[in-house]
């Protein structure tokens, strides 16, 4: 009798004795910590890292099954993320938040959205000289892509196992845009071309112009890149439903409800990924590596690109606006037009740099398609 | 007669001068909010501010005559 009571009672030490075996479940815990505090005490994108973080102290804790078949957020993850259906619900968020009007406006501020993905093909290759795989490269590159519905949609279908870290390497320095792009910024131009100011002088862009713009955008982007269509069918259904301005109450579901749902359950399932045997590898540590690179590639290209449009306009392009032509919207933009300040008071490039930052929006889920749609071609995806 | 004008389309959301007031150039006159971002505006030359045309909270359009400093 009292023996059975002793073993009952060592039950509840088990999961502590687990733990003071296991190193790497502590570590991972203490991780899970620090995303919860970055996001709760630094406001670095709180809204992901605080059902990442918390999901991933979850699924840390030794001896439970939370992610072993029929645990809830292996339910949810099979749902969701094995689906690939979270990202693209985001997606439909996405596209109904964002407006195009500044990129319609001055069509030549979209190639700095195209600029800004070179970042991607850069870092794929350079993740191939590391020894990854193919199909590893493409979701470590698609970090570069600076968009988190983008890098876990390529990275579930392709390299699910690398899930956790190539998601919180995209979200964190997607966060991290505000400090990493001004010293880059900073090192790729002169003074002059610093305090450049653009006069805005965007011509009003018609209704249908806007309305016509995801329905072209959709077909002709599917045509050229089929395996892409998913991720831009939807951005663009989302963004046709905004501008038609005759369906607000789905439109609002897509940007709110919707979102913030599928926002919620996306990271519990990322941060679920993070188990200390999954998480704590080398690999894991290059991958972020490497992802801090493929952004800093972006900023380069993008600004590298603006400096050419300089020259072809006479000097009329301020280069700092390249660095807006990633998908981190709207805050590449706002770094743009506060560093733009820091050189004069008098420029004012926000509009612009919007411009290259919708711009680069699409850009990075069309970068995404057509590698996708190559790979396919090359027979290394199905 | 220096004449302040809006950047871009935005909405102006707090005056920091009023009529009378004397400037320095790059000193903060206004806030004006554009693309959900409330930016700074700066006086463009040193003097006094001798009519400000626009009210907190008004919508205006690109180029539009904010205040006019002399």
């Amino acid at each position: 009798m009292l023996e059975a009571i002793l073993n009952g009672l060592g039950g509840l030490i088990a999961g502590f004795q687990a733990l003071a075996l296991d190193w790497r479940s502590m570590v991972m815990l203490i991780v899970g910590g620090i995303l919860l505090y970055l996001g709760i005490k630094k406001d670095c994108e709180p809204l992901l890292l605080v059902p990442i973080g918390f999901g991933c102290i979850l699924v840390n804790v030794p001896l439970t099954d939370l992610m072993a078949k029929d645990g809830f957020l292996r339910i949810i993850y099979d749902a969701g993320v094995d689906t690939e259906l979270f990202p693209l619900l985001i997606f439909i968020g996405i596209g109904a938040m964002t407006d195009f009007g500044p990129v319609l406006a001055q069509p030549s501020i979209f190639l700095l959205g195209a600029a800004g993905q070179f970042g991607i093909f850069l870092t794929l290759l350079l993740a191939l000289f590391f020894g990854f795989t193919k199909l590893e490269a493409v979701s470590i590159g698609i970090i570069g892509a600076c968009d988190g519905p983008t890098a876990i949609y390529v990275t579930s279908k392709y390299a699910p196992h690398l899930l956790g870290a190539v998601s919180v390497a995209a979200y964190s320095y997607m966060a991290l845009v505000p400090v990493i792009q001004p010293p880059i910024m900073r090192a790729m131009t002169t003074q002059a071309e610093r305090q450049t100011v653009m006069k805005y002088t965007a011509r009003p862009v018609s209704k249908t112009t806007k309305m016509l713009f995801p329905l072209v955008i959709t077909v002709l982007g599917g045509l050229i890149a089929p395996k892409g269509l998913p991720l831009l069918g939807t951005i663009m259904l989302g963004n046709l439903m905004r501008e038609s301005g005759v369906v607000s109450r789905l439109t609002k579901a897509s940007e709110n409800e919707i979102a913030n749902v599928v926002t919620l359950f996306l990271g519990l399932c990322i941060g679920a990924t993070m188990s200390g045997a999954a998480f704590l590898r080398p690999q894991t540590l290059i991958i972020l590596g490497l992802g801090f690179l493929a952004i800093c590639l972006d900023t380069v290209c993008g600004v590298l690109f603006a400096k050419g449009m300089r020259v072809l306009s006479g000097g009329k392009i301020n280069p700092l606006i390249g660095a807006a032509g990633i998908s981190a919207f709207p805050m590449a933009a706002r770094v743009v037009q506060r560093e733009g300040f820091k050189y004069n008071k008098k420029s004012f490039l926000l509009m612009q740099a919007m411009g290259a930052n919708a711009g680069g929006q699409i850009g990075s889920v069309i970068a995404a398609a057509v590698m996708l749609s190559v790979l396919a071609g090359m027979g290394v995806i199905s | 007669m220096d004449e302040v004008l809006a950047p871009v389309p935005g909405k102006i959301t707090k005056l920091l001068v009023k009529p009378g007031d004397n400037v320095q150039e790059d000193d903060q006159i206004l806030l004006l909010e554009a693309m959900k971002m409330e930016n700074p505006i700066f006086a463009t030359s040193n003097g006094k501010i001798k009519e400000i045309r626009v009210k907190e909270g008004q919508d205006v359009d690109v180029d539009q005559v904010l205040l006019v400093i002399e």
